[in-house]
């Protein structure tokens, strides 16, 4: 047999005069070989009992993988009752397959079974009561430190804050812009059309400024920020998770609550109202752009009616929503960045938590906003 | 195929030849020269800074030095396409100072996607022959199941370990393989790297600080210092060594213990 040629393997069954059975290894035994071997060795006739010679004097190569295939057979067969003897191996192969008998391998890592379906809703329902519960302690948590701070107004932290207001405000100006100045575009083109066959051109004004000023620039805001700077939160503090930022705060003393989320909340909460305003005067010029355009209303025309369209509540009912959402989008993305464990799986799955969240969080308060305006007449 | 078929060749696995390695102003390497032969246990050591991880990294494709040639089992690899580096880097097997696990996937998992990214092994074949390299490195059998965030920084650097030899590498790169660890531990490691020599024919080069390690197991030991190699030999001729650096590394405080402990095992 040429020395390199693949994996052999021959049995044979006790000749006359012989008591043992031998199994005859040449070739390769390595990981690209065991794949065959293993189904070969499978489909070998073994004897109950008696003895098995295992002759390995033909195995020109051997890795952990091929070696391990040598000692599984043979625990196997050892185990069903026969006497199994390994001989011919070179001395090197004979120190590798030492090197495995010397370990305690477990015969296959055995898989574990995915729970009956109703444990898993079962589980699926708990883990979200927890979930619930750890947002209610967590926005706790925050109160109390925000509490501690107004205690010791030395302790709160001004550079984080601006830092915060810079990077979710300052450098949000142009996308919040941009986007609510086309959002003004599209509800005066959307009206448009129905306006002109009313002749009820300069009511345009009435539908941007109001539709703008009441709902869209703060949801709008709201859901920019969230996907802006709310996810930001998340995976900034989902990964000093993971490298211990957190726990090397909390053993220098220094709550995590005080430095990581009170800056972000407060930093927000002043960031918000002001880009709502600004994103008011954006989506109307759009509108203002639009109806010069569309509807013939001139923007000297537009400002004239502006006056009479809104009232100060209109502004504002839509301004009184921006710091809520902010404390929102904060506390959610803060709070799911501290939910993070121990992967980076968990770092992305929990920053995409916190975007379908906060923005479902901001759109349900929304929601409740505009019936208590409806209770109270706004 | 696998070198452990073969009595140890005296042939060179690594050559370096003449690096230079600049990270804009700052000069790393010099004019760095060393070779690896096969079936050696070769320890790159250094001070902080003097550049022992970035040569490795020079050398396993992470990273291209300014200047100089690096030749892998005869094969240039510097400015070496992926593609053609494939073959190459099957070849190896590397273990990171930190580890490196994949946090997403379970230890058993972490080593099996090597196997079923490079091999056509049935799925039972690679979770038993996974489970193998999980025992060889000493982990408990329950140790596969676990997730790198629960298993202790011991454990992980095993299960590193074992991922790094999946394929079986000729050629095993281990940066700092006892950082970290305790004196247990850290002997447990002494005697795996030992034992895989002797089971696999492996040639082993690693990067590292620890001079009992380094006593131990080490063949030859090549001292990085200021941009350039300032001594190779066994650790008996460093020991000996009348360069500055050498005698400053091996005869600091830390050195002198680990050479007393090195007599008196002998």
């Amino acid at each position: 047999m040429p020395p390199d040629s693949s994996a052999q393997l021959t049995f044979l069954t006790p000749s006359p005069g012989t008591v043992a059975s031998e199994l005859r290894c040449c070739g390769i035994w390595s990981t690209h070989t065991i794949a065959d071997l293993d189904q070969r060795l499978a489909e070998v006739d073994w004897p109950q009992s008696g003895e098995i010679i295992v002759d390995g004097s033909g195995i020109t190569a051997l890795d952990t993988s091929g070696a391990w295939l040598l000692h599984r057979t043979v625990r196997q067969r050892a185990a069903r009752g026969c006497v199994v003897r390994v001989q011919g191996l070179r001395t090197e192969f004979a120190a590798l397959l030492q090197l495995l008998t010397a370990r305690e391998i477990p015969p296959e890592a055995p898989i574990v079974q995915p729970p009956p379906w109703l444990e898993r809703v079962e589980r699926r329902a708990w883990s979200a009561v927890a979930g619930t519960q750890g947002y209610l302690a967590f926005v706790g948590e925050s109160a109390l430190a925000l509490l501690g701070v107004l205690r010791h107004p030395r302790r709160l932290r001004w550079r984080p804050i601006l830092h915060n207001v810079q990077t979710a405000g300052v450098e949000a100006l142009w996308i919040t812009g941009l986007l609510s100045f086309l959002m003004g575009i599209v509800i005066a083109y959307q009206g448009a059309d129905q306006l002109q066959r009313f002749g009820a051109n300069i009511f345009v004004v009435d539908l941007v400024a109001l539709a703008m000023l009441r709902e869209l620039s703060p949801l709008l805001t709201a859901i920019i920020i969230a996907g802006r700077s709310g996810s930001a939160y998340a995976a900034q503090i989902g990964t000093m998770k993971v490298t211990e930022e957190i726990d090397a705060l909390r053993t220098i003393g220094v709550g995590a609550q005080e430095l990581l989320v009170l800056p972000k909340v407060i930093a927000l909460v002043i960031v918000m109202p002001l880009l709502t305003v600004y994103t008011d005067v954006t989506g109307v010029l759009g509108g203002m752009v639009m109806a010069s355009m569309k509807l013939d209303v001139g923007f000297d025309v537009f400002i004239d009616r502006l006056d009479e369209a809104i009232q100060p509540s209109s502004y504002w009912t839509g301004l009184v929503k921006a710091p809520v959402f902010a404390m929102i989008i904060a506390l959610v993305g803060c709070y799911r960045g501290f939910q993070v464990g121990g992967s980076a799986d968990s770092v992305g799955a929990q920053t995409t938590l916190s975007v379908v969240q906060s923005i479902f969080l901001v759109i349900l308060a929304d929601a409740l906003f505009s019936i208590v305006f409806l209770w109270l007449d706004l | 195929m696998r070198a452990a078929a073969n009595p140890p060749r005296q042939d060179v696995v690594i050559d370096v030849r003449g690096i230079c390695t600049r990270f804009g102003e700052a000069v790393v390497h010099e004019n760095v020269d060393l070779s690896v032969n096969a079936g050696e246990i070769f320890a790159l050591v250094g001070g902080s800074g003097s550049g022992k991880s970035t040569l490795l990294r020079e050398i396993i494709l992470l990273q291209q030095p300014v200047s100089g040639s690096i030749r892998v089992f005869g094969h240039e690899v510097v400015g070496m396409s992926d593609e053609k580096a494939l073959p190459l880097r099957r070849r190896w097997g590397v273990m990171f100072e930190r580890g490196a696990l994949f946090s997403g996937l379970t230890i058993a998992e972490n080593v099996g996607m090597v196997l079923s990214e490079h091999t056509d092994l049935p799925p039972h074949l690679i979770r038993e022959v996974a489970a193998v390299k999980i025992a060889l490195t000493g982990l408990p059998a329950d140790a596969g199941h676990k997730y790198p965030s629960e298993l202790s920084g011991g454990m992980r650097k095993r299960a590193a370990l074992a991922r790094a030899l999946a394929l079986d590498p000729e050629l095993l790169f281990l940066d700092e393989p006892t950082a970290g660890l305790d004196p247990l531990s850290a002997s447990g490691i002494d005697e795996l790297v030992g034992g895989l020599r002797e089971g696999l024919g492996v040639t082993i080069m690693m990067v590292t600080h620890d001079l009992d390690l380094m006593w131990r197991v080490a063949d030859r030991v090549a001292v990085l210092g200021q941009g350039s190699i300032v001594g190779v030999g066994t650790m008996a001729e460093l020991s000996r060594s009348d360069d500055p650096l050498v005698r400053q590394y091996f005869h600091g405080p830390r050195g002198r213990a680990a050479l007393e402990q090195a007599w008196n095992r002998k």
